[in-house]
């Protein structure tokens, strides 16, 4: 799979996230999170699952989260995939 | 299936919908249509359906309002909603072409999903008993009164005499088939006391529950539409009198002066039950 385009999907509510995509020569995610010390970790494993899963490896993921729960990252990461793999 | 309560939650809001089982309310509706802005159906649809594989809900009934069927995006709800775990659609603006092919689209998969239609154009109430005999899958209906009076070119008033019409005949089609009747949501959150007399009239006229729009107006509606303590102890005695004359043969009988005939009868068992159902009394009195 291949990112098109530049994508977004989320806010930045609490209990959301927001996740930015961009096209890139490799994988890169970049992680702004209020619980980073203690979920940090966990939420990459889930970015990079998630890409994994639907073949994505070209990407850089800039994601900012808001206290959202696995439910929440992977449908924004999922939405913003989908957003960005679209032609115009 | 106690419904007093149905609470509108944003089909885009992860907040609301990891929290909806803490309201209180009988039923969440997860919202597809009007609370999601164009841009973000497709956010929606995704969140809801990660969340209905992840989440469980056990104290609330899950249902979902798609979009409308003269939309693009109703085919898009139903591909993505048709296999997840919840237990109703609420179909907006339905009519008898809308409820047809909803039930069979979830015909064809076997599904046990039910169908609830909200009745809110002129022609759904003028199609109301139509609609709602139309298939088993359904059961029953919500009124709402903020699109059906744009409809009627008319103001939607806190009073609402402007629903009056639409309000008795959607339950009178309902009563007639057996099925459920919610009323529509009273739309100022900050007014307590203009939520509970809505309620209450809405009761007296026969309906079931209330939609809601904001979890604090649940535990009104929940209170409103439950039976009173008093119901209650009236009940068990018209009850605790009927075994007692059906131990002596009786046909006919009397409590505190008053015949007691079978719609007396029918009604203290409707009390009971829901008050069993929503925990006023267990299940062994």
């Amino acid at each position: 799979m291949k990112l098109n385009k530049p994508a977004k999907a989320g806010t930045y509510e609490s209990n959301d996230i927001m996740i930015m995509l961009f096209p890139n020569p490799s994988l890169e995610i970049e992680l702004e999170s209020n619980v980073y010390e203690t979920f940090g970790d966990q939420i990459k494993t889930l970015i990079l699952s998630t890409l994994k899963e639907v073949g994505l490896e070209e990407v850089k993921v800039k994601a900012v989260d808001k206290g959202a729960l696995d439910f929440t990252i992977r449908a924004r990461l999922l939405t913003a995939i989908k957003r960005g793999v679209e032609h115009d | 299936m106690i419904r007093r309560s149905l609470l509108f939650i944003p089909g885009n809001n992860p907040g609301m919908i990891q929290s909806a089982d803490v309201f209180n309310a009988d039923g969440v509706i997860i919202d597809l249509e009007d609370s999601v802005s164009i841009d973000e159906k497709d956010s929606a649809r995704i969140l809801l359906k990660e969340a209905m594989q992840k989440l469980q809900y056990e104290h609330t009934e899950v249902l979902v309002r798609i979009n409308p069927y003269d939309t693009a995006y109703y085919e898009q709800d139903f591909e993505v909603i048709k296999d997840l775990p919840i237990d109703a659609i609420l179909l907006p603006k339905a009519d008898s072409i809308s409820i047809r092919d909803l039930d069979e689209r979830l015909a064809k998969i076997n599904s046990k999903i039910q169908i609830l239609v909200l009745i809110e154009t002129a022609l759904g109430v003028e199609q109301v008993f139509d609609v709602l005999s139309s298939t088993k899958r359904c059961a029953g209906l919500m009124l709402g009164g903020e699109d059906l009076c744009v409809d009627l070119n008319c103001k939607r008033t806190k009073e609402g005499m402007e629903l009056l019409y639409a309000r008795t005949r959607v339950v009178n089609a309902a009563k007639a088939l057996k099925k459920t009747v919610i009323d529509t949501p009273f739309t100022d959150t900050l007014d307590e006391e203009g939520l509970k007399k809505d309620a209450m009239f809405a009761k007296g006229l026969g309906f079931d529950g209330k939609a809601s729009i904001n979890p604090r107006q649940i535990e009104i509606i929940n209170e409103v539409f439950s039976p009173t303590k008093l119901d209650i102890e009236e009940a068990i005695m018209v009850m605790e009198a009927k075994r007692q004359a059906d131990e002596k043969g009786l046909g006919v009988f009397s409590l505190n002066g008053k015949m007691v005939d079978l719609p007396i009868i029918k009604r203290a068992e409707r009390i009971i039950t829901t008050a069993k159902k929503i925990g006023l009394i267990k299940e062994e009195e």
